[in-house]
Parts: structure tokens; sequence; C-alpha cells
């Protein structure tokens, strides 16, 4: 069986489409550039002051890293830029979609993504900024915590990155879309019932009445 | 012009207790490293430092909190250097957190001349916390503040003696946006040319706002 973020990375990279400008977060959203199907040519924004992110490790230049640090290159017809403009491409609309890990997420589209008070604060670095610029929010999240716990929720009780903010969360479980009502599953892993799915997500869904399996998942 | 040109001996005056500074980089990509270590080695303290982030402990301005020399810290990440969030959590350092986007809009304010930017990034966060909202054709955005500093340290991959600089690719980040904010902007080159060396048209920060060159490399 295909592993869990590789699962997630191939579905969410089904969402983009040819002419996109796409922001991939760290860990898992990066994998997204491995799986973009053929015939799709998107522009990867990185936030730290460019646009045009190659793959990485096409290059050792260390003045040429992507958002995580890691050397990476440039595709021909890529541009730099500082923080402002990096920003300014990001809040302006000018960034189709932005692919975010998640710590939780409820089902009014709310993002929790970037502390844990008294555990774990990393800072919120360019996220805040993407999730209320990006024409389309993504959220690429195992379906549960190392702890079994839900990061699905109705309401979420972690600081938020955003409210509102989240259009579709790709989980190795299923596709779900916030849509006014709530949350609706859209997509089922194959060999996954609806059930296991209720029961590892800790809000109510909706089952859209054309649940299909998982795409280019199998 | 005035050869503005220093070596890095002589940058010890620049630094003093209490001060505000700017440090340019971005994980430590286009951080001015012999410039950060200068401050290490001269055992400045109570540092006010702005910065995208903290970079690891032993790269960048990460060693200016191993070392406790800041008092203050304003950035929007802290994750990759974990002394940072110990310090935090133990109270030892006072930490101000800013979304990225919105660090770099207040560090352009600071050297603008404006009074603040409006941002919808935020709202509904604890960052709107204790700032104002204006609300303008029907969004809400928080107001945010100018950021100004006493000196900028930047760095850059070329200047001519007049200080106009070129930057080199990811290293560019948040340089020229410091180089605008401060009393005093020190550049860290690693090429020094003379004074007409440098095309105007690919002048990405002008002479005007450099008020000191160190080279480490080509001078």
């Amino acid at each position: 069986m295909m592993k869990a973020k590789e699962q997630i990375a191939r579905r969410v990279a089904m969402e983009l489409k040819d002419g996109d400008v796409v922001n991939l977060g760290i860990g898992l959203p990066t994998m997204v550039a491995n799986y973009i199907p053929k015939g799709i040519d998107v522009m990867l924004e990185s936030e730290n002051g460019f646009i045009g992110l190659g793959a990485v490790g096409e290059s050792t230049d260390p003045n040429l890293v992507n958002a995580g640090g890691q050397p990476c290159g440039i595709i021909p017809g890529g541009a730099m830029f500082d923080s402002a403009m990096s920003f300014a491409l990001i809040r302006g609309g000018h960034v189709d979609v932005t692919v975010l890990g998640g710590l939780q997420v409820d089902q009014k589209g709310n993002l929790a993504n970037w502390m844990i008070p008294g555990k774990m604060v990393p800072g919120m670095g360019g996220a805040m900024d993407l999730v209320i610029g990006a024409k389309k929010v993504i959220v690429a999240m195992e379906h549960c915590s190392k702890d079994g716990s839900a990061k699905i929720l109705n309401c979420c009780n972690l600081p938020l990155t955003g409210k509102g903010v989240v259009d579709l969360i790709v989980t190795e479980l299923g596709v779900f879309r916030v849509i006014k009502e709530g949350l609706l599953l859209e997509e089922i892993a194959q060999g996954v019932n609806i059930e296991t799915v209720k029961n590892k997500t800790g809000a109510d869904l909706i089952i859209s009445k054309h649940l299909i399996y998982m795409k280019n998942v199998s | 012009m005035k050869n503005k040109q220093l070596n890095i001996q002589q940058v010890s005056e620049y630094f003093k207790d209490g001060m505000t500074v700017m440090v340019g980089g971005f994980l430590g990509v286009g951080t001015p490293e012999r410039l950060v270590n200068a401050i290490s080695n001269q055992g400045i303290k109570n540092i006010t430092l702005i910065t995208n982030d903290t970079s690891l402990p032993d790269k960048g301005v990460g060693q200016l909190i191993v070392n406790r020399q800041v008092k203050k810290l304003v950035a929007s990440h802290i994750g990759t250097n974990p002394e940072t969030g110990k310090q935090m959590i133990a109270k030892e350092l006072d930490v101000e957190l800013v979304p990225q986007g919105t660090l770099a809009e207040r560090i352009r304010c600071g050297g603008s001349g404006l009074g603040g930017v409006l941002t919808p990034t935020g709202v509904g966060t604890i960052v709107e916390e204790n700032k104002q909202k204006i609300c303008v054709d029907g969004r809400v955005y928080l107001l945010e503040k100018p950021l100004h500093a006493d000196i900028a340290l930047i760095k850059a991959k070329k200047a001519d003696k007049a200080g106009n600089i070129i930057y080199d690719k990811a290293a560019r980040n948040f340089n020229p946006l410091m180089a605008m904010a401060a009393d005093v902007v020190i550049a860290e080159v690693n090429e020094l040319v003379e004074i007409g060396e440098i095309v105007p048209d690919e002048v990405m920060t002008t002479g005007v706002l450099v008020d000191k060159i160190i080279c480490v490399e080509a001078c």
C-alpha cells in the first residue's frame, strides 16, 4: 500500500491547473511537486523571494534555497525578488493555490497550524499571509495526529492561523470540501469505509451524493 | 563620492548595549555572518533584534540567541532554533511573532515614511490582539505599525564604493527593506568595485541608503 503522505501528495497534485501560481508549504506539501501531472505547467512561488522554484537538489548554490532552506533550482522564466514583493504576490491574490499542513482544521474552514501553547511555538512564518491571500487554500495532512486523535474537528481549539480560509482538506482517508453547511466528504480512499472515516473525524460530515474513490491514488 | 569601506575591526564602534538591530536573512541565507560574529565577539547585551527568523543555533543570528545577547525579538519564525523557544517559554526572552508578510511591510513602512499598513493578515487570530481594526469598503484590516532600528546589517553579493548594491538570488529577502529602515546601515558584501562599475539599472539598493561597507572576498 502506498504511504499516506505520498497518497495525499498525489491527490493534491491533481488539484493544480495549467498556468497556476502555487505555493507549497514545508514538509508534506513540498512533496506535491513530485506528482504534478504531465501537461500541467505551474509556477511555484517560494516565499523567501522567488518564483519558478525547481526541484530540491537541482542546485547546490547556498543562496538558491526553498523556504525550508533546502538547495533547489530555478526554472527558466523564473524571477527573484525581495520579501515585500513576495508577500505582495501572496496577499494580492496573485497566487492561485497554496498547500499547507495542519494541526487542526474545522468545519468552518478555520485552520490551526502554527502553535501549541506552552509546548511548541515555531511561529507562523508566511502561513497567515498565504491563507488569507491565496485564491484556493488546500490543507494536506495525515488524517489523525500521532497519538490517534482527530485533527478534523467541529471547532479548532488551538490558536488559529486563519479564520474561514480553508477550501479543501486532503488526507489519506479522503477529500473533504468546506461548504456553507459544513464538511462535505467527496472522495474516500479505496478499502476504507465511511464509518472508519467518521470515527477518525471530530466533525460532523456531510456525505456527498456523488461520493467516489480518491482519484489518482490506486 | 566618499569611500564607505570599513574593515571588520572598525565596526565595533557602531554596536552598543541596548541597540535595536535589524539583520537580513532567511534561515541564515542572506545574513551578514561576519557582522553578526562581530556583535557576538563584542558581547553586546540587551539587543532588540528584528529579523525574519532565528535561523539555526550555529548559523546566522542563531548564535546571538544562544549567547543570550537578545532581550527582545521581533520575528516570524523561531522553530529552527530550539533555544529561542526555550528562552521564550521560560520568559527569559520577549518574543513578538509577526506574520512574515506583515513583518516585511512594517519594515518597509519604517523606511518609507508611512504611519503603518492595513493588512487582512491575522484578522480572527491572536495576532489581532491590541491592534486597531479598520474597515475599508466592507473588509476588515489590522493596522500594523512601522518598525525602525538603530542599525541594519545587510548582506549582498556586490557593491560599489558608494554603496550601490546587487543582491544574490534568494539571499535578497529582507535586506533591501531593512536598508531603508535604520539610522545606520552596514552592508557586508562579497565583492567591492569602483564607483561607476555597477550599471544604474542593475542597482537594487541605492548607495544613499548605505553608510558603511565591509568587503569579505574580492576587494
